[in-house]
């Protein structure tokens, strides 16, 4: 296991991790530590990576989309329609503009009050979509000229909503980095405190090597060693554990919205490969610092 | 080879030992005796650098000890081998990795061959695959000399080493000390045992210090 899973820390039980005596509860409450936060690591990842997909989404679709709806009485909905279309299709800034049919109305209300709703019956006004180019239009120069040529229309170009739906996902993403850096930070301090643990149970075999002129960085490797093998499997369990969750988790959908996208897309599936490294990493330097703060006490 | 300039060690406001000058010269054999209690076991440690004198000065092997940093007191050991009272082990290693340890922490290659005779030499071939808690005493006090004499070291240090083995045994490991020092290796031996160093005067030259009222008093080469 420790030879297929760390070939590069060169771990083979060598001389020097021996002088260290195997040891039950500190190596499983690392190993378990590190499994559990790498778990939570994926989720954290996910919901970073998935947040930064849904605000980005949400800024270029919404931004470039804009509803000219049209209230008006019955008999005047379909000048107004065309009239509207006429000051649309010569804005500049307008890559195309098209009334939509009450199919495709119904279809938007469908989610909301079901297949059977009687929409012809209903005063529901006309919707024109909007598309922009990448220059945009001028929103205050259209509505004033829609306010000409058709009274009943209102241009709606999303801004109102869209600004705190892409906060709110930014937020999203910056509060699972912070969530990343916690669990790195809380690895880091159990580890300390299991290799502390470990120091302290072991004092007398310290004792023994200082005393047979073993240097403190020979020491401290021979922890080192331990339990960055043992944060560097806890975190491949995890890992692994977390991603297979993540991939459990349903596929996203356009009904479903938010919650089933979250996971990962493409590349980002190489992102939880990169969990186990950093919690070796971790371990190591939390050991490190550990072991020559300990040793420095002890003689 | 090791040499004490008004040296003192004391702590909490307390002298142990006091105004201690004196010079162990390459090659010789000491008996440090004393009552228990006395120091025998902190002027050993002074020897070897687990102790900084707290007055004077303390010189080993050229090197003075007073601003010695953590890893030269460590290539420092490495140069003394020491027989602790209680020789410790590393109960989880077998007794050849145990007398092998001074080659493991010093990054040093090992020869089987070299390490088997070391065992034969101090008659511990049968338990070369024991754990430190399967010997008996004497083999325990054996093995902390092989141990000790495993990195050639120009000094040994022996702390009460027939302290809990019977008078065979004693005889034994005194026998394997004068060996030592027949080879030109400086030997102290901490002891309040007055048998074995009268045993020793027919085998070594052996100068005898006594600590009394916190002082070393050197009682000469004829015992």
């Amino acid at each position: 296991m420790k030879t297929i899973l760390v070939p590069f820390l060169n771990f083979s039980e060598s001389a020097q991790g021996r002088v260290v005596p195997p040891s039950g509860f500190t190596a499983r409450l690392t190993v378990l530590t590190a499994a559990a936060m790498a778990f939570l690591a994926v989720f954290a990842l996910a919901l970073s990576l998935a947040t930064g997909r849904l605000a980005e989404r949400w800024g270029n679709e919404l931004a470039r989309a804009s509803t000219v709806r049209i209230s008006a009485p019955e008999d005047q909905v379909d000048a107004q329609i065309k009239a509207a279309l006429d000051v649309l299709n010569t804005t500049p800034g307008v890559a195309s503009a098209r009334a939509l049919s009450r199919d495709e109305e119904m279809a938007l209300l469908e989610p909301w009050f079901g297949p059977s709703l009687p929409v012809d019956t209903l005063p529901l006004p006309a919707l024109i979509e909007v598309i922009e180019t990448t220059e945009g239009y001028d929103g205050e120069g259209l509505r004033l000229r829609l306010a000409g040529e058709a009274p009943g229309a209102v241009l709606d170009d999303h801004s109102r909503w869209r600004r705190p739906l892409i906060k709110a996902a930014s937020r999203l993403r910056l509060l699972g980095y912070v969530s990343l850096i916690l669990m790195t930070c809380v690895t880091a301090g159990m580890i300390t405190l299991a290799a502390n643990a470990a120091l302290a149970a072991n004092a007398q075999v310290i004792r023994t090597l200082r005393l047979v002129g073993a240097t403190d960085s020979y020491i401290a490797r021979a922890f080192e060693r331990r339990f960055t093998l043992r944060g560097f499997t806890g975190a491949v369990i995890g890992a692994f554990f977390g991603t297979v969750a993540v991939a459990l988790l349903p596929s996203a959908q356009q009904e479903g919205g938010f919650l089933t996208g979250l996971g990962f897309s493409g590349l980002q599936w190489f992102w939880p490969f990169v969990i186990p490294p950093l919690a070796a990493f971790v371990a190591f330097l939390a050991t490190r610092f550990a072991a020559l703060q300990t040793l420095r006490r002890l003689m | 080879m090791i040499e004490f300039h008004d040296a003192g060690y004391g702590y909490g406001g307390r002298e142990l030992l006091t105004e201690m000058t004196l010079s162990l010269a390459p090659g010789s054999f000491h008996f440090l005796t004393g009552p228990s209690g006395t120091g025998k076991t902190t002027f050993l440690k002074l020897c070897y650098r687990e102790l900084q004198a707290t007055a004077g000065r303390v010189s080993i092997l050229g090197q003075d000890t007073r601003d010695m940093g953590r890893d030269e007191v460590a290539q420092l050991r490495r140069k003394i081998g020491v027989v602790h009272q209680d020789c410790q082990f590393l109960d989880h290693l077998s007794l050849a990795e145990n007398v092998a340890l001074p080659l493991t922490v010093a990054d040093r290659p090992r020869d089987d061959q070299d390490l088997v005779d070391l065992l034969a030499w101090v008659g511990l071939s049968e338990q070369i695959k024991a754990k430190p808690p399967e010997l008996s005493g004497g083999e325990r006090q054996r093995a902390a000399l092989a141990r000790a004499v495993i990195m050639s070291p120009d000094v040994i240090l022996a702390d009460e080493p027939t302290g809990n083995v019977d008078w065979e045994m004693s005889l034994r490991l005194l026998q394997l000390l004068v060996e030592l020092n027949r080879m030109g290796k400086t030997v102290v031996i901490a002891t309040h045992d007055m048998h074995l160093i009268r045993q020793a005067k027919s085998q070594v030259q052996a100068r005898v210090l006594r600590i009394s009222n916190r002082r070393i008093q050197q009682a000469g080469v004829d015992l």
